[in-house]
């Protein structure tokens, strides 16, 4: 492969496997003890009724230098936003601005006990209730919940308020339908919930069919689960007919919030007729996402619904203070405590820096980056659904496989090689061979260019070096693993003997 | 960029919007802050707080205020660490996988179970992802539950199973801790679990050997909830048959930040894994034959099986998870075993110094760590509002099964004698 094998994006070698920190360091080494005991010591055995532990567990040795040179290591052998473009379908992997990462550390945010007294945290409710207020009128759902700690369990939270509702008005149903274009998450959760998925197509231009919609909706149906734009990257311009048509029928309306980074301070999913959205602040108010979190996944619910949100929630009061108080037909808690605080200061710093007229222009230049990437990349790979998208697009690699044989799988790896992290890849699963590509707001042009420019230069490459493209990554810490294996025979933990 | 889209307007490019839902009008919300506004905007809010960090704080009740490593924080603050999505692209992943695995091993060795998850939510929504777990492994539909588990996790259980996936049955007559006849009187051929916590909400520890058995009789999973640093010097609850052992890890490296974002995790025996919910990450090999780490068996997960998942959970509190290991690589056996033991002595300390005051009595005398519920003889809120404006934090007040005023004291490696002695003083004062 030499002299083909682009460089990485650092320019050096990247770091390669490690070993585990299990076998580093050595048995005298330590990092941080723990504080002389300047009490009179006891007899664990009998204090403790006798359940105490014969071996100590077995965790490293290691010193402090040993600890932050194999953290080290890992960092660099990860890709982040700030390692370069992240255009990860649906996942809106927008900048994490860092003055959110100071003021969440704030110690009058990360020393509270979630049990003091209100009057000793009247700043961290003020904050969450200022929070979803806003988050109110950005959906144009006035009822929030701050509690979800994910999208997923906002998903859940929203369906386990829409059952509530069915039953208390003595109208318990079945089933849930969603598009073939959902989420995953989606049906998972409506089988959470205790509901039946009933899954629809999708009409030809990738959007709701009417039809099909029209023709599975009855009583028996609890709600529809839809997310506008979808994930095709399409918003649907018949969603008024298509709320209504769910309300018709005694069901509610739920929007999957994943993509209301293309249409915040644009169009509100209250005002296009749904009864309940969650907002993921890890992807639209730009927390970070972790490594695979935490998020956040606060619920948004019409006045109606309100009542039914989970407990407790952030109040203000006519003398100026806030509390927490629980709606009257609460459906209990979904999780302990008040909710990811963390990442909501984080969210309400983004909100806060942003403002008002910041939300509006970072859907419209998440858009704009979209339908230019778009742009570029139309003819290099098919279009399937080609109309005007929002923040998101959909290529197929159809074409391109059955030419070349190298296959989305292939080009995504090959991506990596061009220092980029690849899109979303066979998502949605009505496209062959998808790549869905999410540029984000925060992207400069040259960064949406070069990200253009490499996957035509993928394209050139796999009809003149075919094996090449199919073989990579070359210049990552490790090369393509053998998943096969990983689930044949899981090793799922390190032990001394598997050195 | 306008004319390479072919467009002259952004507006243009929502055309697909209708203009019944476009919205017109300004939002509500204020306008934006320049760096230096929304610094003192935040300095303001959080200085309008008062932490238990700058109190002396004896608040625990599931969420708890032990010192955490300095190296802590400097690793969460790695930008590759946090500013990266779910390690979907292990090339380009290895490090938040191997933090993981690394992770699942250190929460196999505390529990002494086979296999950890890569971490959920927090410790209420582990424990009922471990209810549900059992009802799908024995094909059973009821779970039997500890009425001194935390009331959170009780609540939040109930919750769930409104949802008609678990029938949930508490046994809730107890004296500070649960009375293993009594959960097998609850038991019958529906029961696919019996969960308990140890240490549990009132800081005693439960009989596992008792209520193991119990769960055996009723060939039930037995699922234990356990405090993680507490397992430093408890036998794991492997040793008394637990099937699955949740928790919340807070303690691990977490500071308390109003209760969130926790860390769930989540352990169970090798013979369960497919059924476990969550993450997992494993150890394979690379195309050039090197040791490298992947997520594996997500056959079992929503963007595969879609309805038929194992659980709607798509991600997992990594950061956290990535905290606890840190955590433990740097306080070790021996830090690990000296902090719970500092703690433990300490709340033995404190317990003993307050009944001595004549000023509280002990609602019952069961064994307990570092954590314990006393009945104040007087006002319990109002002592603690007194107490507040002296600066203590003086423990979490609750109400006793039966209807008393408890105080639920916790006590950590942080708390000094002179602080204790001072504050039993003060309180005894009043």
């Amino acid at each position: 492969m030499s002299g083909t094998v682009p460089n990485s994006p650092a320019g050096a070698p990247p770091r390669g496997p490690r070993e585990t920190i299990f076998e580093i360091g050595s048995p005298e080494s330590t990092c941080v003890t723990a504080p002389d005991l300047d009490v009179p010591d006891v007899d664990l055995a009998q204090v403790m009724g006798g359940a105490v532990r014969t071996a100590p567990p077995r965790l490293p040795h290691v010193t402090e230098l040993e600890i932050m040179r194999h953290y080290a290591h890992l960092a660099e052998m990860n890709f982040g936003v700030d390692s370069g473009f992240y255009p990860l379908g649906s996942c809106t992997m927008k900048y994490n601005p860092r003055v959110n990462e100071d003021t969440c550390r704030l110690e009058g945010f990360t020393g509270l006990h979630p049990y003091q007294p209100a009057q000793t945290v009247q700043g961290a409710l003020e904050l969450m209730y200022g929070l979803a207020q806003a988050l109110g009128e950005i959906s144009g759902l006035p009822g929030v919940t701050l509690q979800p700690a994910a999208g997923a369990h906002g998903e859940l939270t929203a369906l386990m308020i829409f059952r509530a509702a069915h039953e208390s008005a003595g109208d318990p149903r079945r089933k849930v339908v969603i598009p073939d274009t959902a989420h995953g998450t989606n049906p998972a959760t409506v089988t959470m919930c205790g509901y039946e998925t009933v899954t629809i197509p999708s009409d030809g231009n990738g959007l709701v069919d009417m039809d099909a919609l029209r023709s599975v909706l009855d009583t028996d149906v609890a709600a529809f689960m839809l997310t506008n734009p979808n994930t095709l990257g399409l918003f649907d311009p018949n969603i008024l007919r298509i709320t209504d048509a769910v309300h018709e029928v005694g069901a509610l309306a739920y929007c999957d919030g994943a993509n209301l980074n293309a249409i915040m301070g644009i169009s509100r999913p209250g005002d296009m007729g749904f009864d309940a959205m969650h907002i993921n602040l890890h992807k639209t108010f730009s927390t970070p996402h972790g490594g695979g979190g935490p998020g956040a996944g606060p619920v948004c619910v019409t006045e109606a619904l309100s009542r039914y949100l989970p407990g407790p929630v952030a109040v203000s009061f006519d003398d100026g203070t806030f509390g927490l108080d629980w709606p009257d037909a609460s459906i209990g808690r979904v999780r302990s405590f008040h909710g990811n605080f963390g990442v909501l200061v984080r969210a309400y710093t983004y909100l806060r820096a942003i403002g008002a007229s910041g939300v509006r222009e970072a859907a419209e230049q998440a858009v704009l980056s979209a339908n230019y990437l778009k742009a570029r990349l139309n003819g290099v790979f098919d279009v399937p659904y080609d109309r005007g998208c929002m923040h998101e697009f959909v290529l197929s690699g159809a074409r391109l496989k059955r030419e070349t044989g190298v296959r989305t799988l292939d080009v995504a790896k090959r991506l990596l090689d061009h220092g980029f992290h690849p899109p979303t890849v066979y998502f949605p699963l009505l496209v062959e061979e998808a790549l869905m590509i999410e540029p984000t707001e925060t992207e400069p042009l040259s960064a949406l260019d070069s990200f253009a420019d490499a996957l035509i230069a993928i394209v050139d490459e796999a009809r003149s070096n075919p094996d090449l493209v199919r073989g990579a990554p070359y210049t990552t810490p490790v090369r393509r693993l053998d998943e096969a294996r990983a689930a044949r025979t899981p090793d799922l933990r390190w032990r001394p003997s598997s050195a | 960029m306008l004319a390479r889209v072919g467009v002259e307007a952004v507006d243009e490019l929502f055309a697909d919007v209708p203009e019944q839902v476009r919205f017109m009008g300004a939002l509500g919300l204020p306008g934006p802050m320049s760096e230096v506004d929304l610094v003192r905007h935040l300095r303001d809010l959080s200085a309008a707080n008062v932490p238990a960090t700058q109190l002396v704080s004896f608040a625990g009740a599931g969420i708890y205020d032990h010192h955490v490593p300095s190296v802590v924080d400097h690793i969460l603050r790695r930008p590759e660490f946090f500013t990266a999505y779910t390690p979907y692209q292990p090339e380009v992943s290895q490090g938040t996988l191997q933090a993981i695995y690394e992770y699942q091993t250190m929460i196999c060795e505390l529990t002494g179970m086979d296999a950890s998850n890569a971490s959920m939510y927090d410790g209420a929504t582990a424990f009922v992802e471990a209810a549900l777990m059992a009802c799908r492994v024995l094909r059973r539909s009821s779970v039997v539950v500890a009425g001194t588990a935390h009331p959170e996790w009780l609540e939040t259980l109930e919750t769930y199973a409104a949802s008609g996936l678990v029938e949930v049955r508490v046994e809730e007559s107890h004296d500070g801790v649960c009375d293993p006849e009594r959960m097998r009187a609850l038991c019958d051929e529906t029961t696919a679990a019996l969960l308990v916590s140890s240490p549990n909400f009132f800081g005693n520890l439960e009989d596992l050997a008792g209520l193991g058995a119990v769960a055996r009789e009723a060939g039930a999973l037995f699922v234990v909830a356990a405090n993680p640093i507490m397992l430093g010097v408890m036998a794991p609850p492997a040793d008394f048959g637990a099937d699955i052992v949740v928790g919340e890890g807070q303690p691990l490296g977490g500071s308390m930040s109003f209760g969130g974002p926790g860390l769930g995790f989540f352990a169970c025996r090798e013979a369960h894994i497919r059924q476990m919910p969550g993450r997992l990450v494993g150890r394979t090999v690379d195309a050039d034959g090197n040791d490298a780490f992947v997520l594996t068996l997500s056959t079992r997960e929503q963007h595969i099986r879609r309805e038929k998942a194992t659980s709607n959970i798509c991600s997992n509190h990594a950061l956290n998870a990535l905290a606890a290991g840190a955590y433990l690589a740097a306080v070790g056996a021996e830090g690990m075993i000296g902090i719970a033991r500092a703690c433990v002595a300490k709340a033995h300390y404190l317990r003993d110094a307050l009944l001595a005051t004549g000023r509280f009595k002990a609602p019952w005398n069961h064994p307990f760590a570092h954590e314990f519920a006393l009945v104040y003889e007087g006002d319990a809120s109002q002592m603690h509002d007194e107490m507040l404006s002296r600066g203590y934090l003086a423990g979490v007040l609750l109400e006793a099964p039966d209807g008393r005023d408890l105080v639920l004291f916790a006590v950590t490696e942080k708390r000094t004698r002179s602080e204790i002695d001072a504050f039993v003083e003060e309180v005894a004062s009043l």
